[in-house]
């Protein structure tokens, strides 16, 4: 059971996280429960102030109150059935101090004057207990009250007031469309998330937000029995922080790419995307077996998004660089050394890599973070030269920063807030220049679409990707479609062999749903916006192999 | 106290189960607490203790099922709670698949409790982190950690007469220790039952031994070597083949168990003739549950099946494959479920006698950062880390820089050198083993 119920998703096809699991958070609960309101922002401030008082009153120095309530619904379905439905709720409050210069912290269900007070004791004690092993004092960074502030993820549909049935008959539509267009097997889902998170500080902030989140996803797999053989795709759809608005398919969000591609920006039209998945999934059993070696790469934004991620994305943590994920996620080469020369050249000229959580529709974006700090946004690579971190409020002191970056967050009320990543994402060519015009200039080389394998060692230099879709390009043109790919590349050298981006017209952003980091294990929520963009001699390998 | 006896799980379930109107109903009650403490860079980071307590209802009407669950057990919150289920029964859609829900059944009674475990403090948690920090500190090394340790219980019943109830504790432990200077790191990670089995300071001496040992590794070129995989790094790989020992992927014509012309590969020698993995819930190293608890360890069916001996590949031989209660229907075949741990048989030899009768190769700690390749043929890629050394003659020579590596499982166990004495990782009994042509396609600066 350990601390969290957990879906397993080992068969379910989830190719996105195949193997992993879908962490579930508090309980099981009726929709129409979920739709009520709970308390409002005056009587959750009454809550949050008797939490500070208790706090002061024990010697917290500071404290930090998160009355959150996290609602999340899922939908899995194979085929012609609904496998699962789950429509859970938690709801509770996570009291954060500062005592004797050490954090403490403290969480609970029972949110009541009492409930609250006892808890934010606890917090208070534990940090004070603590403190007796401490030997590297908080020094906080200083964030001015915001007084009482809202902020919503500007949604125009809450995907948990779409009745239930109308999401059924989507993703049947969708198994049954694949079905028909030559899949011998299907999985789709669709992720709701929603977080209610009333945040209050003894800065004097007082911070009501309501975030939405929304992931549609689904894999096709196509056998052929007789040869013994299978090949699946994956759906094309990024996650966003948007309403049931993104599953509109407006065609105004198409971007249209080569041999009849379809890129998808903010909004989403699965059912013919799975269309084109069953096809292409079967044209897959006859793709050529790639020649290992050196090609150039046009990677497409809904692939190279967790490239960024894992390449990018992850080495910038400033806790990594420090040390504090050592026992975990590993720490990274993008040292303070490196970065104080001014002069390390994570990437070419072309790279200008920012930190957001500002971008409309993206995971990321939220108007505080879970230390009431507002987001914004900054530059991490620059003109292909490391330039900053991610870093949170006790964080940014060792960066000669006074202001944190607002890179904390919890995935829970129960869980103590870290420094998570924002939006980190490739800034748009300024050239004119979309996808079709850059394959024209490639001689050899290879057009990568979508999400597949993903490795990366724990320092973040040596990486291995997949991808769902890899068409050959010969003298400019694509000339079919290849297999059994991945590319194996160092973090530094393939940055450096980026020498090309579409302009903004061509830019989408790709998210991960469920990123895992720390321990106990937390997920969040991260989108990357890039341009597809050209790699020049990137090393692929051939992954074809033969068993029994 | 959130750890129910027997007796009061089961008062509890009788009630909630005298309330039901549908057709079939189930009830799971589940609790405990669990406690964790995280230190790095030398020093306490944070630490935690939580506790839940929470009961489930699932309500049926033919094929039609809902869930609700609750934390309050007055009997108004109760019946509410069964009311609430059946009320999202009567709205969900049917599930061609479901199956009717099994009568009484009998567990084996198996020893997952231990009171050492269940008295653990913050105090103890606090001291590990010391025990672990402090030698570290000493040699000028930096260790980074943590420790969770879990007491719970499971109850579940239906309307049909079943029952089950099982207590558990669980301690998971690991550290990475580092060089000063960043260029060694070493890694141990331990498990167990009964937290009496378990010494931090042990422990955490062979990750500092591995972190200095490792200090400036050479490198050494890509390409097919003979391995040693300690246990630690072994589990990774058979661990993610036992989870794909599906019969239903594998009747559907997409699992590396599925046959060319259509059928299974059921009962082929797929392997080297010395492996042989079974599973067993009363094993005396990793007990488990007679029943599958869902969300555990390696995630269970919640359905009350009963966990017993199951042979999977016996001498190279696949012997089993885990059935969904449907899919078994279907083809006629007993519903074993999958494994809650599995028991991987090795040799008589420690990792020091493997090592000695090593002319060259490659020792590994511990792979990372696995992910399927090809689902097809189980391919994955991944990367060595915190300690990789050459031997040669029997000896380690000097600490390697780390690889990537791209393998199957499945051809592994067929390259089998020599197995050593299996030990506990992460719930499942691993020897250490030697493989032959192991590939490593790159090289990683990473420590």
């Amino acid at each position: 059971m350990k601390r969290r119920d957990f879906i397993q998703l080992s068969g379910m096809g989830l190719g996105a996280v195949a193997g992993a699991s879908i962490p579930i958070l508090g309980h099981t609960t009726p929709i129409e429960q979920m739709l009520e309101p709970k308390a409002d922002a005056a009587m959750k401030k009454k809550l949050a102030d008797i939490a500070l008082n208790a706090a002061q009153a024990k010697g917290a120095t500071y404290t930090d109150v998160r009355i959150g309530r996290y609602l999340q619904q899922y939908l899995f379905t194979r085929e012609t059935r609904v496998q699962n439905i789950v429509n859970a709720e938690s709801y509770g409050v996570g009291i954060r101090v500062i005592a004797n210069g050490t954090w403490g912290f403290a969480a609970t269900s029972d949110v009541s004057n009492e409930g609250i007070a006892k808890c934010a004791e606890t917090a208070v004690a534990i940090a004070k207990a603590n403190a007796k092993i401490q030997t590297e004092p908080v020094i906080l960074a200083p964030q001015k009250g915001v007084g009482e502030v809202a902020w919503k993820t500007p949604i125009q549909k809450n995907a948990f007031q779409i009745p239930i049935q109308d999401k059924i008959d989507l993703l049947m539509k969708v198994n049954s469309e694949a079905m028909k267009n030559g899949a011998g097997f299907v999985t789709s889902n669709l992720f709701f998330v929603n977080e209610q998170k009333y945040f209050a500080s003894s800065d004097g902030s007082y911070i009501d937000q309501d975030i939405h989140r929304i992931w549609p996803n689904f894999n096709v797999t196509a056998v052929d029995r007789q040869a013994g053989k299978f090949k699946t795709r994956d759906g094309l759809g990024s996650p966003m922080g948007m309403g049931y608005e993104y599953l509109d398919g407006l065609a105004s969000e198409k971007i249209a790419g080569p041999n009849g591609l379809v890129g998808y920006r903010n909004s989403y039209d699965m059912v013919e995307d799975v269309i084109a998945a069953a096809k292409q999934a079967k044209s897959k059993m006859t793709a050529k077996s790639v020649t290992p070696g050196k090609y150039d790469l046009v990677l497409d934004p809904n692939h190279l998004g967790l490239t960024i991620h894992e390449s990018v994305g992850h080495p910038t943590e400033l806790d990594r660089v420090l040390g504090y994920e050592a026992n975990y996620a590993g720490t990274s080469f993008a040292t303070l050394d490196k970065w104080k020369t001014k002069s390390f050249n994570y990437g070419s000229k072309e790279v200008n890599i920012i930190a957001d959580k500002t971008q409309p529709h993206t995971l990321g974006t939220v108007g505080y973070d879970d230390e009431g700090v507002p987001c914004k946004e900054w530059d991490l690579i620059k003109d292909g030269i490391l330039v900053n971190y991610q870093a949170t409020r006790d964080q940014v002191n060792i960066l000669g920063e006074n202001a944190s970056h607002g890179c904390c967050y919890a995935d829970n009320w129960n869980s103590v807030q870290f420094q998570r990543m924002p939006n980190v994402s490739l800034r748009p060519g300024k050239e004119k220049l979309d996808v079709m015009e850059m394959i024209k200039g490639v001689e050899k080389g290879i057009y990568i679409i979508g999400r597949g394998s993903y490795s990366i060692d724990q320092q973040r230099y040596n990486f291995q990707f997949g991808g769902q879709l890899f068409y050959e390009i010969k003298n400019g043109e694509i000339v079919g479609m290849l297999d059994d790919i991945a590319y194996q590349s160092n973090t530094q050298e393939f940055w450096n062999s980026c020498v090309q981006i579409c302009d903004k017209d061509d830019y989408r952003t790709f998210g991960s749903f469920f990123d895992g980091k720390g321990q106990p294990a937390q997920v969040s929520a991260v989108s990357h916006g890039s341009s597809s963009t050209r790699f020049n001699g990137v090393n692929i390998i051939n992954t074809g192999r033969k068993i029994g | 106290m959130t750890i129910l006896t027997k007796e009061e799980a089961k008062k509890i379930i009788d009630k909630v189960l005298a309330f039901s109107k549908a057709d079939e109903m189930s009830v799971t009650l589940a609790g405990g607490r669990t406690g964790n403490i995280r230190y790095a860079r030398n020093t306490v980071t944070t630490a935690g203790e939580s506790y839940d307590l929470s009961l489930a209802v699932t309500s049926v009407y033919g094929k039609r099922s809902g869930t609700s669950t609750i934390n309050e057990f007055d009997d108004a919150s109760l019946e509410k709670t069964v009311r609430r289920a059946e009320e999202i029964a009567q709205l969900a859609p049917e599930n061609p698949e479901y199956v009717p829900m099994l009568g009484p059944q009998n567990y084996v009674d198996t020893n997952t409790f231990s009171e050492s475990t269940a008295k653990i403090d913050p105090d103890y948690r606090a001291k590990v982190a010391f025990d672990s920090i402090d030698p570290c500190k000493k040699k000028n090394l930096t260790a980074a950690g943590y420790l969770e340790d879990s007491t719970e219980f499971y109850a579940m019943g239906n309307s049909k007469g079943l029952f089950g109830y099982n207590k558990s504790t669980a301690i998971d432990f690991s550290v990475t220790v580092r060089s000063a200077d960043g260029t060694g790191s070493g890694y141990v990670a331990r498990d167990y039952n009964d937290v009496a089995k378990f010494n931090a300071n042990t422990a955490t001496e062979i990750a500092m031994q591995k972190a200095m040992a490792s200090v400036n590794a050479k490198a050494l070129e890509p390409g097919k070597y003979t391995v040693i995989l300690e246990p630690t790094a072994a589990l990774d790989l058979i661990q993610n083949m036992m989870r794909s020992i599906d019969s239903r992927s594998a009747d559907e014509g997409r699992s590396f168990l599925s046959k060319k012309g259509g059928g299974t590969r059921l009962g082929e020698k797929l392997f080297d003739e010395r492996v042989t993995i079974y599973s067993d819930p009363s094993h005396p190293e990793i007990p488990s549950a007679g029943f599958a608890i869902p969300g555990g360890r390696n995630g269970g069916a919640s359905d009350g099946r009963t966990q017993e001996k199951v042979m999977w590949v016996e001498k190279g031989v696949v012997k089993n494959m885990a059935h969904s209660r449907y899919w078994a229907e279907k083809q006629g075949v007993k519903a074993v479920p999958p494994p809650s741990g599995f028991i991987m048989q090795g040799g008589t030899q420690s990792l020091a006698e493997l090592i000695k009768g090593t002319e060259k190769g490659i020792l590994v700690t511990r792979l990372w950062y696995i992910r399927a390749v090809d689902p097809q043929t189980l391919l994955y890629t991944g990367l060595t880390r915190d300690g990789t050394f050459y031997i040669e003659k029997g000896q380690i020579k000097f600490p390697v820089k780390n690889f990537r590596f791209n393998e199957s499982p499945v051809i592994m166990l067929n390259n089998v050198e020599a197995m050593g004495i299996p030990s506990r990782v992460n719930g499942n009994m691993i020897p250490p083993l030697k493989i032959r042509d192991f590939t490593f396609t790159s090289l990683s600066d990473a420590v």
